[in-house]
């Protein structure tokens, strides 16, 4: 019998390995022949830790599952969910980029194989790097990062630079509260990343990646350093990559808690050993990157689209999608919903739906009160702007932006005076220091915010002024986008502002 | 100056990043790892070795939230402070932990059993509220799972 369990973060954190123990111990004592394969996770948090048992009509789920409802579980008697392929929530998506995450054992290159991989690789190698870039383009990629920049464009940059080094680098940093899509592929499905990664190198002729990934994902890190070494053993990365004559290999670097480092001159910085200040642009990392060279710089699923796109062709990627947003983004359902997880769906689904159908309302069962979209930058979006469509212009339209694809949503008890504070003390400790506004702004910001709520009305013309001032003044999104969270707790939940001052009064 | 064992560490460290693009960051994990906080009388090593001045080092230390320059407590509970985790109860969670342990975030508690450090977010967001103990992740983390926490840790 096989059975699956597990091993990405979340499900850890839920007790995974417990049950992983449990079963092996069980089917030891009752003579049961029983294989346990740790696999990623479907993006089922809520049924997390979710085990899988293997039957001749496909994968039947159980979850969540203890410890204690092993022996249940192994007899046969514990209640299942049926076919996991059938469920609802993975029925409802489109998994492109995450369509073995979950399904296969992440270090088990055959299964990876069987399951697609290394097919678009191939496709690469038999193509010239400006098809390669002219294919990418084609798709409609844009960067997942968070300013959604076409992938295939700054790729022709690096490709037409002039250099003896070219470098990949991998932005892993994944700092926004409501994202785990980049940890999700790196402990489900690592091997993607690589490829992509490989292929970037093809497309502009680099020969060295490096992946910068968040000391606060001990998991992915190990997970990612295991899969570099296998694929180096098996003549994926190397002095010729699958026997193409051409050469590239990488290396896993560990960030050291910094938020700014997410962004990508400040993580050029980190990686060579410098404080993680921000650089001015131009020039631009395309052209003055890692050490002074030409370097792509993308996202981790930027990159993990790369080889289903190579695999199934631009056209089929680009007829997913809303407008310029084509193909599908892997939305994160997080905070106060009752299930929440990663749904990777084409662009288009409107904010409601995905709040109130696919994440099943708020765990407390009280109202909605608003959704941050994109991070701690993000704004606050109130139920009447639900019906924006998930796509970049859509979001941008409505002063907010999707950035890395988190939805957190937060029900009637929050305070949003205290969602906006913590908006700008998450600015303070995090600031770079390079520029004013940010540095010094973000710590009058809550100095403003703390007047509001002792009831000091004047103190409000003078945050949005401040806010204008770090909007216009600062140099990267870290101050310039902190306004976002901040002005839209304040414009469109007035009563959260209001109601202080009448208290103090 | 640095006593001989931890000229010996020093020296062994130095010896496995030679030949790396950029390797201050991952000479300081490596240093955090095996002594528990980078020494002050290590920078001038590192300095040397990577010849840059020993303000370099000490500006890169004090820039990252991982780094420390004195050691920590036995156990590192990290409480994930960040907008996920606030939806389902977060702030209450850190509130018990200050209370539990008679300190505040980046305190040890007088025992030296455990340091609070708060985090903003480790990918659990879907089954937060999280917390991360000596590099361990926890989901769903209510009061009585930090009770435990805690108890387990000794503080
Ligand atoms: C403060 C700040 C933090 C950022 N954090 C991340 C991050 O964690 N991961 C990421 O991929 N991009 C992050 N970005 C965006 C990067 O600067 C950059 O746009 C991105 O890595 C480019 O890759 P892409 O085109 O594939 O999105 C951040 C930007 C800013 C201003
Ligand atoms: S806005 Fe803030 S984080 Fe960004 S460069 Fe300026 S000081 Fe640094
Ligand atoms: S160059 Fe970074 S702040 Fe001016
Ligand atoms: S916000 Fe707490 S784990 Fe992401």
């Amino acid at each position: 019998m096989k059975i699956y369990v597990p091993l990405d973060s979340a499900a850890l954190s839920l007790g995974a390995n417990d049950v992983a123990d449990a079963i092996v111990a069980h089917a030891k004592d009752n003579n049961l022949d029983v294989t346990v394969i740790r696999n990623g996770t479907r993006g089922m948090i809520w049924l997390e830790p979710l085990v899988e048992i293997e039957t001749d009509q496909g994968r039947v789920g159980y979850g969540a599952v203890e410890a204690s409802d092993v022996p249940a579980l192994l007899d046969g008697t514990l209640d299942s969910l049926g076919l996991v392929e059938d469920l609802p929530w993975m029925k409802g998506q489109t998994r492109l980029t995450f369509q073995r995450c979950g399904v296969i054992d992440p270090l088990d290159l055959a299964d990876y194989e069987a399951h697609g991989g290394l097919a678009g690789l191939r496709n690469a190698i038999a193509m010239t790097p400006a098809g390669i870039v002219e294919d990418v383009t084609a798709s409609g990629l844009r960067g997942r990062g968070g300013a959604g920049f076409p992938t295939g464009i700054k790729w022709n940059t690096v490709l037409g630079a002039k250099a003896d080094q070219k470098y990949i680098v991998c932005n892993a940093d994944e700092g926004d509260s409501g994202t785990f899509a980049d940890r999700m592929i790196m402990e489900g499905d690592p091997f993607t990343l690589i490829e992509g990664m490989i292929i970037a190198g093809l497309a502009v002729e680099a020969t060295k990646g490096y992946v910068y990934l968040r000391s606060e994902y001990p998991d992915a890190i190990d997970m990612m350093e295991k899969a570099v070494v296998l694929a180096r053993g098996a003549g994926i990365l190397g002095a010729d990559v699958l026997g193409s004559g051409r050469a590239f290999d990488m290396e896993i670097r560990v960030g050291a808690g910094a938020y700014v480092c997410g962004e990508e001159t400040s993580l050029l910085n980190s990686l060579e050993g410098k404080r993680g200040v921000v650089r001015a642009k131009p020039p631009l990392p395309a052209l003055e990157g890692f050490l002074g060279k030409p370097t792509v710089v993308n996202n981790v699923i930027s990159l993990a689209t790369v080889p289903v796109v190579l695999e199934k062709g631009a056209q089929h990627y680009a007829d997913f999608g809303l407008g310029r947003s084509k193909g599908t983004i892997p939305i994160q359902i997080a905070g106060n919903v009752k299930f929440g997880g990663l749904y990777e769906t084409a662009f288009g689904m409107p904010l409601g739906e995905l709040v109130d159908t696919v994440a099943g309302g708020t765990l407390s069962g009280a109202p909605v009160k608003a959704v941050q979209v994109g991070g701690p930058l993000g704004a606050y979006m109130p139920r009447d702007k639900f019906d924006t469509p998930f796509g970049y212009e859509e979001f941008d339209g409505q002063g907010g932006l999707i950035g890395h694809a988190g939805l957190v949503v937060f029900d009637d008890a929050t305070n949003m005076l205290g969602m906006a504070r913590f908006a700008m003390e998450f600015c303070a400790v995090e600031s770079c220091g390079k520029c004013t506004p940010c540095r010094i702004g973000a710590v009058r910001g809550v100095e403003t915010i703390d007047r509001i709520g002792k009831g000091d009305a004047d103190a409000i013309p003078l945050l949005e002024d401040l806010c204008e001032t770090m909007k216009d003044g600062s140099l990267c999104a870290l101050g310039g986008f902190t306004p976002y969270p901040v002005l839209s707790a304040l414009h469109n939940f007035p009563d959260d502002f209001a109601t202080q001052k009448e208290a103090a009064e | 100056m640095a006593d001989a064992q931890t000229t010996e560490t020093m020296t062994t460290i130095l010896a496995q990043h030679v030949g790396l693009e950029g390797p201050l960051l991952p000479i300081l994990h490596a240093v955090q790892a095996e002594l528990g906080f980078i020494p002050g009388d290590v920078v001038q090593m590192i300095a040397d070795h990577l010849n840059i001045t020993r303000a370099e080092v000490h500006g890169v230390i004090t820039f990252y939230h991982d780094f420390r320059n004195a050691p920590a407590g036995k156990h590192i509970v990290k409480i994930c402070r960040a907008e996920a985790c606030q939806a389902v109860g977060a702030n209450a969670l850190s509130e018990r932990a200050f209370e539990k342990l008679g300190v505040d975030w980046h305190g040890t508690t007088a025992n030296g059993a455990v340091t609070l450090e708060p985090v903003y977010c480790l990918g659990l967001c879907a089954c937060g509220p999280a917390a991360m103990v000596d590099g361990k992740v926890v989901g769903r983390v209510d009061h009585a799972k930090l009770d435990k926490i805690l108890a387990e840790a000794g503080a």
